[in-house]
Parts: structure tokens; C-alpha cells; sequence
């Protein structure tokens, strides 16, 4: 048994942590929050000359054919700097679903684009607010026209093409959007954490082509989200983790009472519980990697076990480095904000944590009992 | 990463499965299954005595403390290899409990601290079972301040060398069926409480040692108190240099960690099998949202915990050794047990306060809600953990210690039993 990143994958780490660290300071995250820009444009594409968009994007597309473990490697890296970019809408989600049920001329349009950074896709599942479930849907498509409005989507203001779960003859189905298309309009949404923008999709007759068969919507989204869950966990991961340093250095650093404040027990032990909590997360983290990785029969369990212990982990340790902070924590100026905003958000990233325990518990309850041990 | 065997692991776990189903205690098969966290399953034969005979057994064969050197009654074996046997034995492995305070924690701190010639008489009855030990630690007035103890060895005044002991353990585990027990004393308490600490080992049956059983919170009488009135110990029973003792405790306290914390179960395969037999309006109890949200938080929990020990196995198996960040496992497993307890006596409604053998799962649930405050206690509490990984694993300033340098007489006491 070997439960743990390769020497060559944490090498890679290495290198994205390196690179990050020189294009994605906080002030790069500070200029997307602060401004209209909707993401980092220049460290998309850095990221993309990297190679890690395309990490699991299978060569002959133009990707670099390494693997998912591989890109649950550049996910954490990604969310540890809350790096302002469509990685999660593009690669996770648009790339994955076309990787998974597009049609071979979807494939060779679009992933080598996306591997490139050239083409942004997004994920437009959600219509209104409440518990978000692919039955809920009312967008339509006629005769290859796509009508309705999705709202929020996640990058939908800098996207090119759009994922979109209709209503065709069939029952719901998954359709590619070319946003340029006529037909498109979409208005930009302000939003908790406006580092991961989101937007409202309105589609007037736009054309839509079909991804995998008529009527597999439901089930074919169902099998993306799972598998984005399972790399926005390692976002959440990263987010938590580096919130967790944070709230440590902090410790070190302030004095209260003659002493630093991390020798106050209510400090250290909120800190030793931040730092169980993000360790729980990070061993689920790597069964969901391992899950991905070998498409195991588990990975549905896995992904939402990842979802939501990766959701506890983040919103955890982000609102408590807030706290240990103190009123610092509440500035403008200081980074605290920027991580409970991004944690925030990501928990609500793919359906909130409620639909995802409730998953965790249908799927266990539906037959794999082992898994519970 | 994967979860797969090498074919030298897969062979051993063949070699191991075949030697368990031969060999093991079928009869007590269903018996063991019937445990839960708080009570060992068995009725039909004394736990003791079950432990005894499947652990000789084992030994008999090579089986016993797959760790340990063969010379002291070991099977040399690797670490994942420890972890497979672990893996077969399954149920069986319940039977160990009575062995995990000696094998666990004495025995490594003999292996370290003893001379060869006891090691060679000490360690294979320890191993076989055939000889029980306990841990002599606690005392009424220190308990987490382990250092601030008061039993005291002072050198017999005949020349001879030896040491008198007088004063009183307490919540020694199994002192009542232990032939041997670990004894940490004070020899000087003119010097700061650290400093004046010395180790020895001792029979149980020593003349002077008086064990008295006390009847827990749960009903059970797992654990002693141990009073010491001018026992007698020659020389050679002693561990590691006079005023050394502190020192050669660490070493019991890591192990007891590692073997306390390591693989700890907390709850949730039994909590999940029941919430899908138990109903609510007629229909099974997964299916209702507030329970539902209530068990996927404690099925990442037990999830979590899992995996955490696998990437431990993991890092064993490169040659790393567990750090201080394996504190964790207790302490996720000891609260999730009792709040996963209380949610299922909840689920039972009124008839939950019931604990017979109709409850549901013959009482499992009952049994650790009462044992489960123990758990966040023993070996040290949920709080002694918290500063651990916030002092050792985060590097934050460790506590301020107003006793650290006065000579340990000098040092203020009250709310002691003593
Ligand atoms: C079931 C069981 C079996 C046991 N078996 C054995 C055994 O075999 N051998 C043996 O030697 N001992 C044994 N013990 C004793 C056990 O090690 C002690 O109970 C434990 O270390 C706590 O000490 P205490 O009971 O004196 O509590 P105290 O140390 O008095 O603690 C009381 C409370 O104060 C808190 N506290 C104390 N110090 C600090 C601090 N520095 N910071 C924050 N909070 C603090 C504790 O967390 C606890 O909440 C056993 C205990 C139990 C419950």
C-alpha cells in the first residue's frame, strides 16, 4: 500500500508551488478582487505554458498526458495561493465532461484549446437558488436551440463555450453553448468571493450541440461533479492548510499579555483542532485522489466524502484564522478575508454541503457497505 | 498510490489468513462480534483467559508481537506486515485488549531501558501472554502532570542496595490480573520534579503491594488503585539511571500513544448498520435528512481517521517513523464515540435510556456512551493531545510552567485524594 504523492509528483508540486509564488502573490488576487477583471488572465496563461492545464488531458489533444494524481497536485497548489482562475470551470469540469461523453469532434475542438488556455469552458447546471439538483431544470432545446437561463455560473462572463443541462425530448441532456454564438447574452454577478467570478447565462434560440446521448444528463453530470469534487477538494485542501500557516505565524508573532498569543491555550488548541481537521481532509483528499486516479468502483463514495470532510476543513480553518487574527483578521488589508471568502464560496461550489452529505449517505446506503468500515 | 499488496505482502497475507482460519477460535466468533467500544462481547468464557490461550497460541506458532526481535519471543517481522496480520485477524484481534498496556508500552520501555538478561526473562512470557503487565504511572495527586508524583523509592539502609517503596497508584488498568507492573517513583524530591524521577519494574505479588479494584462510572472494574507499604526491590529492577526516570517514561508514553491512537474505530461502521435497520415514520432511518447530515459528519470522521492511518502504514512502510501528528487518532476517535453514541441512543428515542439485551445491537450503543468519557482521558486527555500537536506539530510556545524549576517539595498541592 502506498497512499502517498510519488517523488516525481511532489517535484511537480514544487514547481507549481514555485511558480506560484512568483505570479500569484496575494496582491495578483487582491487586483481581481479589487477590479472588474474577472480572473488573472496572465497567470492563466503562464499556467497554461506550464503544461497544467492540459496535466489530464490525454495527448493526442493536445494535453500533456500525465494524469489526475497529477493534477490533484496543481489543484492544491491552486487553492493553497486562491489562485483567481477558470481551472475549476475549464479543467475540472468542461474538459472532464467532454473527456468523459463529447463526441470526437467536440474532443479535437475544444480540450486542446482548453490545454492551452486559449478557450475557457464553464459548467451552467444551476437555475435557481435552493438545493441544486440536475432534475431541476428548465432551460429547453428545439431542434438544436438552447432557451432558458442558468444562473450563477461560475466563470460564465469569460467563458467561450458553456456546458449546459437542458430539457430536450429526452428528458435533460447535456449541450455545448458556443457563448459567441447569437442567442447568448450574460450579465456579470457580484458575489462573496468575486476571485472565482459568476455570472447569469440567458439563451435565446442559441445553438447547442448534444454531449453524450439524449436524456444521459443527469447521469453523465453527475459523474463529472464527482470527479471536479474530488479536485476542488484538493483546492479546499490547499486553502485550508495554507489558512492554517497563517493563523500559526500570527501566533508566533503577536503578543498579548507579555506572551504570544499561541501560548494561550484557546488559541493553541482552536489551532490543534484546525490542524485535525485539515489533516482528516487531507487523508480523504488522497483516497478521492486515488479514487480518480483508478476510476474505482468507490469513486462516488469517495467524492463525497471528500466534499465534504475538504468543506468542513476549509470554512473551518478560515474563519478561525480570522479569529486568531483578531480585529486585524476583519481588515480590509489583511489576506483573512480573501480565504474565508474563497472558502465560502467553494462550499457552495457544486451543491452545498448538505446535498453532498445527503449524497454521501445514499450512496453508502445503496450498497456499499464496506465502505462505511 | 494504491491500496495493493506487493506479491511478498500478498503472500504473507495468504500465509496469515490460512494459519487464522486454521487455528483461531471459531466458537467465539459470533460471541465477538457482539463487541462494541465498552464491552468485550464475550459471556460464555472470561475475556482473560480467551486472550491467554489465542495468544499463546499464536506465540506457539510465531505469531505473537510480529514486531518484536525473535529472542524475545517475537516475530521479526516488518511493519506492514504487523499491519496485515492486524488486517486477518479481524474479530480476533479483540481479544488483545488485556495485552496492549504490557506489549503496547512496558514491553517497548524493557526493550530500551533493561539489560539483556532481562530482557531475555521478561520479554517472551510478555509476549506469549503468558505473563500480564501494568502500568504503574498515575497517582491520585498527578495524572497529567505525570512529573509532580509522589510514591517514593528511597535506598534500604541494610547496604544491600535495594529500594523501598511506600505510596499509592492509581487507575492502574489490569493491576488486579498483572504479574509484572512498570513503577515510576520519586528518589529526590529536593531537586525540580523532572529531575528526581526514577524507573523500576516489579512482580504484583511483591510483598507490601496491596491492589484494591475501583468500580468506574460505567459500571466496570477495569482499573486499580495500587498502594505501596515498604516494598522491597532489589537494585536490578531498576530502568534507565536514578533520576533517569522521566526520561525512560517518554519512552512508554510514545508507544502508548501509538498503540492507543493507531487505528482506532470510531463508531461508524455500527452506528450505519443500525441507522439502516432502524425506522423512522415507517421508513428506514437513512433516509431522513437530519439524520443524514448527522451521519456523513461522522462517516468523514471515520473515513478521515482511516486513511490517516493508511498514509501512516505508508510512511512506515518508507522507513519514516509516526511523529507526534499521531496524536490525532484518539483524539477524533474518543469524541466521535460519544457524540455518535449519544445520536444513536437519540435515534432510539425514550426506549434509549433501556441498556439490556434488547437494545438495539444487545446494548452496543449504551456500552459506549458510558465508556467513551474514559477514552477522552486515558493515555492522555483530549487536552494534554491538543497541546501536543499545537507545541510539537505547530512549533507554538509551550505552556508557561510556574513549577518548572522549584525544587519538587516546594511545590504547591491541593485537591489531591493523597
Ligand atoms: C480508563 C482509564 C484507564 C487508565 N489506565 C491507566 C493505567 O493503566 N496506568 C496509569 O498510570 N494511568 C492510567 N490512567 C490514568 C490516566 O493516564 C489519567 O487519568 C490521565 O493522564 C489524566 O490524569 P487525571 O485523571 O489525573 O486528570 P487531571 O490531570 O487531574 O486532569 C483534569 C482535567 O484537567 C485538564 N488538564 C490537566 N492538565 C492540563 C493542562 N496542562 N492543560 C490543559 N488542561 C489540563 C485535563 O485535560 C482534564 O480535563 C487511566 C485512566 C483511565 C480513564
Amino acid at each position: 500500500m502506498n497512499l502517498d504523492f510519488s517523488a516525481e509528483q511532489n517535484e511537480l508540486r514544487q514547481q507549481v508551488r514555485r511558480f506560484l509564488a512568483d505570479r500569484c502573490p496575494a496582491s495578483a488576487v487582491r487586483k481581481v478582487l479589487e477590479t472588474d477583471a474577472q480572473y488573472d488572465g496572465d497567470l492563466y496563461a503562464g499556467l497554461a505554458e506550464l503544461g497544467v492545464l492540459g496535466a489530464a488531458i490525454p495527448e493526442e489533444y493536445g494535453g500533456v498526458g500525465l494524469g489526475h494524481l497529477e493534477l490533484c497536485v496543481v489543484a492544491e497548489e491552486l487553492g493553497r495561493v486562491l489562485a483567481p482562475v477558470p481551472v475549476a470551470s475549464s479543467v475540472y469540469l468542461a474538459a472532464e465532461c467532454l473527456l468523459q461523453a463529447g463526441t470526437e469532434e467536440q474532443k479535437a475542438r475544444w480540450l486542446p484549446k482548453i490545454a492551452a488556455g486559449e478557450a475557457i469552458g464553464c459548467w451552467a447546471i444551476n437555475e435557481a437558488t435552493g438545493r441544486m439538483r440536475p432534475e431541476k431544470v428548465g432551460a429547453t432545446v428545439e431542434g438544436g436551440k438552447l432557451t432558458g437561463t442558468k444562473s450563477p455560473v461560475a466563470d460564465g462572463a469569460i467563458a467561450d463555450f458553456a456546458i449546459v443541462l437542458a430539457n430536450d425530448g429526452d428528458g435533460p441532456s447535456l449541450y455545448l453553448v458556443d457563448l459567441t454564438s447569437d442567442g447568448v447574452s450574460r450579465e456579470v454577478l457580484s458575489t462573496i468571493d468575486p476571485t472565482r467570478g459568476q455570472a447569469r447565462l440567458a439563451f435565446d434560440g442559441a445553438p447547442a450541440t448534444l454531449i453524450g446521448g439524449a436524456g444521459d444528463g443527469r447521469h453523465i453530470a453527475t459523474q463529472v461533479m464527482d470527479r471536479a469534487a474530488i479536485l476542488i477538494g484538493f483546492e479546499q485542501l490547499g486553502g485550508a492548510d495554507r489558512a492554517l500557516e497563517m493563523a500559526r505565524d500570527y501566533a508566533l508573532e503577536r503578543m498579548a499579555f507579555g506572551r504570544q498569543i499561541g501560548s494561550f491555550q484557546a488559541i493553541k488548541h482552536m489551532l490543534a483542532d484546525m490542524y485535525v481537521s485539515a489533516t482528516l481532509a487531507r487523508s480523504n483528499c488522497y483516497y478521492g485522489a486515488w479514487a480518480l486516479a483508478t476510476s474505482a468502483a468507490e469513486l462516488p463514495i469517495a467524492a463525497a466524502t471528500v466534499r465534504v470532510s475538504a468543506t468542513n476543513a476549509f470554512q473551518h480553518c478560515a474563519k478561525n484564522n480570522i479569529q486568531t487574527h483578531g480585529g486585524m483578521g476583519f481588515t480590509w488589508e489583511f489576506d483573512c478575508h480573501l480565504y474565508y471568502r474563497r472558502s465560502n464560496a467553494l462550499a457552495l461550489a457544486l451543491g452545498s454541503l448538505s446535498t453532498w452529505e445527503s449524497l454521501l449517505i445514499e450512496r453508502m446506503s445503496a450498497g456499499n457497505l464496506e465502505a462505511a468500515a | 498510490m494504491d491500496f495493493d499488496d506487493t506479491p511478498q505482502e500478498a503472500a504473507f497475507r495468504k500465509e496469515v489468513r490460512a494459519w487464522i482460519d486454521a487455528n483461531a477460535p471459531k466458537y467465539l466468533e459470533d460471541e465477538l462480534k457482539q463487541a462494541s467500544f465498552g464491552s468485550s462481547g464475550l459471556k460464555s468464557i472470561d475475556p482473560v483467559a480467551a486472550a491467554k490461550a489465542w495468544q499463546k497460541k499464536k506465540a506457539d506458532a510465531g505469531w505473537a508481537c510480529l514486531h518484536w526481535p525473535k529472542e524475545y519471543g517475537g516475530g521479526a517481522r516488518t511493519p506492514i506486515e504487523r499491519v496485515i496480520w492486524g488486517q486477518e485477524e479481524g474479530v480476533y484481534g479483540t481479544l488483545s485488549g488485556t495485552f496492549i498496556i504490557g506489549q503496547g508500552m512496558c514491553g517497548p520501555t524493557v526493550m530500551a531501558w533493561a539489560s539483556e538478561e532481562w530482557k531475555e526473562k521478561l520479554l517472551p512470557p510478555l509476549a506469549s501472554g503468558e505473563e500480564i503487565w501494568c502500568q504503574l504511572f498515575s497517582e491520585p495527586a498527578s495524572g497529567s502532570d505525570l512529573a509532580g508524583l509522589r510514591t517514593r523509592a528511597t535506598r534500604a539502609e541494610d547496604g544491600s542496595g535495594d529500594w523501598i517503596i511506600n505510596g499509592q497508584k492509581i487507575w492502574t488498568s489490569g493491576a488486579h490480573i498483572s504479574d509484572w507492573g512498570l513503577l515510576i517513583t520519586r528518589t529526590d524530591p529536593n531537586v525540580a520534579k523532572h529531575k528526581g524521577l526514577t524507573m523500576f519494574f516489579l512482580r504484583m505479588d511483591s510483598p507490601g503491594v496491596k491492589v484494591v479494584p475501583i468500580k468506574q462510572a460505567n459500571g466496570a472494574s477495569g482499573f486499580n488503585e495500587v498502594y505501596f507499604t515498604d516494598v522491597r526491590i532489589p537494585d536490578s529492577q531498576r530502568l534507565g539511571g536514578v533520576g533517569e526516570g522521566w526520561k525512560v517514561s517518554l519512552t512508554t508514553l510514545m508507544n502508548e500513544r501509538l498503540s492507543i491512537g493507531s487505528g482506532m474505530s470510531a463508531g461508524f461502521p455500527d452506528l450505519f448498520k443500525y441507522c439502516m435497520d432502524a425506522e423512522i415514520d415507517g421508513k428506514p432511518a437513512v433516509a431522513d435528512p437530519a439524520v443524514r447530515s448527522r451521519l456523513a459528519q461522522f462517516a468523514v470522521r471515520q473515513s478521515g481517521l482511516k486513511y490517516t492511518g493508511m498514509r501512516a502504514i505508508s510512511a512506515l512502510s518508507k522507513g519514516e517513523t509516526p511523529g507526534p501528528e499521531n496524536s490525532i487518532g484518539k483524539l477524533v476517535a474518543g469524541s466521535t464515540l460519544q457524540e455518535l453514541a449519544m445520536f444513536a441512543l437519540d435515534l432510539q428515542g425514550e426506549a434509549g435510556v433501556v441498556w439490556d439485551e434488547d437494545s438495539p445491537q444487545t446494548g452496543r450503543f449504551q456500552a459506549m456512551l458510558m465508556r467513551s468519557p474514559a477514552t477522552r482521558i486515558e493515555g492522555g486527555s483530549d487536552e494534554i493531545l491538543r497541546n501536543i500537536i499545537g507545541e510539537r506539530v505547530l512549533g507554538l510556545p509551550g505552556d508557561i510552567r510556574v513549577d518548572k524549576d522549584v525544587p519538587f517539595k516546594d511545590i504547591p498541592t491541593k485537591g489531591s485524594a493523597a
